[in-house]
């Protein structure tokens, strides 16, 4: 790589040998030790879990801590509840958001910048949590997934509207030049050409919509409160809420294991496209 | 209740005449208005509009009510939620611990993120998989690490298992239960989570540099200390504005970590505003909580947005 022979060359034979060094020393101790105490806890005997340590189990009881933990913390019901808020979510900010990018991206006019400056005024401003909870109890939509899947959609419309219309703005005209040549109408180029088009950003902000919806318990919170609705977070919070208090370690980190696995799955699974996702949105 | 249902359809309508108006007098614009209708930009305005835009509107009314669990009429009240959270120190001190840690995560986040990426920086296997190791923290929901952290640094806990037999002495260091050093604790966990996504923005800062500056950076004699501070960091200002704002967006909004953690103590030296208002809000004191939001709303304004313009100002100088 030409970077690194830009770089030093002076310096660059003995860090050659040292740099895998370092990386695994720090990731031993950053990365490693966490979620090995994580593991470790997950699979031991209340006894032996109650000052959660690195050793090794002396009597490992992973299937008993796992199977009690998935009956109790209503586990599927929690990940069909995140799923049920989080992935309309998720459709109605890429759809809603690209339709108003196209707007804003080719449109000129005072009106156009005055919309787009407030459409993206939420990339900074904090949601107002309480007054949230007070206006969808007037609508009827407290506690229900209508409300908390417009108030995820309100919190990361900004970022998409941001993200799509920068692209939107980078793409050539012509291509729907042409299409409305041959006789499209607006929905028809939306769906054909922009749409299309907008691939790397949709999955820059399904991502990055996805990293904190899924793991959202503040918002949730106050709108879903628990109940059968609950998302996988909120069940966590009651989970450990409760079993804090009866120092079961163990059956907190199971949950802990089980929680995580769909998202580090995703990750494996689309790792390339998500590192591109991100870092293409991110720098521009 | 009937406003507020009709904002989102005003700003569609008042946009909708806007076009019409300026239709009949050029024609130019007339074409161009067919070819990207407003309605598509209606229901995104719509529901930003219903949900997010109006509760703010209305965190400028509700803070001056009794609104709260205990009565069922509200009425308005004047200042007498802002005199309370004045008079029992918690705003001052909300406003204090918020912003340092606010500040704390966006130096923790960042140094880590740009060691790391500086780290990983050669595009090789070995690298690779270890940007994917770091990044994992990221997607463990900030609950479950907070958790785990609790379980790591618990007076009883791993930490201090570890180091006394390091040691060779019992070693019980409360880090999360001092009054000064757990703000500190809890923001190296915040860093510690969302390091890897810092890493992988300042990665791609570093990978879209100019190859030939650098190389005449090598030519002139530059050395690998002198051609980073001089060349290679400023080029990454987009990157560090992108990450310098997400960190101090993203905390200014905490909770889930510090929940977990400490729940705001030991006293309140970790209670930052959400936590605050959850707490607040859990006693049905909704009006106070909402004046709360109020507060942190307008520091956000006062704070955040000049020092992003700001970093974008230092970025288009560069």
């Amino acid at each position: 790589m030409t970077t690194v022979g830009a770089l030093a060359p002076v310096h660059r034979r003995p860090w050659r040998w040292v740099q895998p060094v370092v990386v695994l020393l720090i990731a031993a101790v950053t990365i490693g030790i966490p979620l090995w105490l994580v593991a470790v806890t997950s699979v031991k005997p209340q006894a032996e879990a109650v000052k959660p340590n690195l050793s090794l189990p002396h009597h490992a009881q992973a299937a008993a801590n796992y199977r009690q933990t998935f009956d109790e913390g209503k586990i599927v019901q929690g990940f069909v509840n995140s799923l049920l808020v989080v992935a309309p979510s998720v459709v109605l900010v890429l759809l809603l958001g690209a339709g108003a990018a196209w707007v804003f991206a080719r449109r000129k006019g005072r009106l156009v910048n005055a919309l787009y400056a407030l459409s993206i005024s939420g990339l900074l401003l904090p949601p107002a949590v309480i007054t949230i909870v007070m206006e969808l109890r007037q609508l009827g939509l407290a506690g229900t997934r209508p409300g908390m899947i417009g108030v995820y959609a309100g919190m990361y419309l900004s970022t998409s509207i941001f993200f799509m219309t920068g692209f939107i703005r980078a793409l050539p005209e012509e291509l729907e030049e042409a299409a409305r040549m041959d006789g499209a109408g607006p929905v028809r180029v939306f769906w054909r050409i922009i749409l299309p088009l907008l691939r790397p950003v949709i999955a820059t902000a399904t991502i990055m919509v996805m990293l904190f919806a899924w793991s959202d318990i503040f918002y949730a919170f106050f709108v879903l409160g628990g109940g059968d609705r609950a998302t996988l977070p909120l069940n966590l919070y009651q989970v450990a809420s409760a079993q804090l208090y009866l120092n079961n370690w163990h059956l907190i980190f199971a949950y802990v294991v089980m929680m995580s696995l769909p998202m580090v799955l995703v990750f494996v699974i689309a790792q390339r496209r998500i590192v591109s996702g991100i870092t293409s949105g991110a720098v521009k | 209740m009937a406003d507020t249902a009709t904002l989102g359809v005003g700003d569609a309508t008042r946009a909708k005449e806007a076009d019409r108006a300026a239709r009949p007098g050029r024609p130019g614009r007339s074409r161009r208005g067919a070819n990207q209708p407003w309605w598509f930009a209606v229901p995104a305005l719509a529901v930003f509009g219903v949900f997010f835009l109006l509760p703010n509107l209305l965190n400028f009314v509700y803070p001056f009510t009794d609104w709260s669990a205990f009565h069922p009429q509200i009425g308005f009240v004047g200042f007498s939620n802002f005199s309370t959270i004045l008079h029992d120190g918690s705003m001052v001190r909300d406003i204090r611990i918020t912003l340092e840690y606010a500040v704390l995560v966006a130096v923790f986040q960042n140094g880590f993120g740009l060691g790391l990426a500086l780290l990983l920086e050669r595009d090789t296997r070995f690298n690779r998989f270890f940007r994917a190791v770091f990044f994992l923290p990221v997607l463990i929901s900030a609950l479950a690490v907070g958790y785990l952290f609790r379980a790591l640094l618990a007076q009883d806990g791993a930490l201090n298992s570890v180091l006394s037999s390091l040691a060779g002495h019992p070693v019980d260091t409360p880090w999360l239960g001092s009054t000064t050093w757990t703000l500190v604790v809890v923001t190296l966990i915040h860093g510690w989570k969302w390091m890897g996504l810092a890493m992988l923005i300042y990665l791609a800062g570093l990978k879209s540099m100019p190859g030939d500056v650098l190389e005449a950076a090598r030519i002139d004699g530059a050395g690998g200390w002198r051609t980073f501070w001089s060349i290679r960091f400023p080029l990454l200002a987009p990157a560090v504005t992108f990450n310098v704002t997400t960190a101090l967006i993203g905390s200014m909004n905490t909770f889930d970590i510090v929940q977990a953690t400490t729940a705001g103590g030991p006293g309140s030296e970790t209670e930052v505003f959400n936590i605050y208002m959850f707490r607040i809000f859990g006693q049905g004191l909704y009006a106070q909580a909402s004046a709360m939001s109020l507060v942190l709303f307008l520091i956000v304004v006062v704070l955040a947005v000049p020092v992003i313009v700001g970093l974008r100002r230092r970025e288009n100088n560069q």
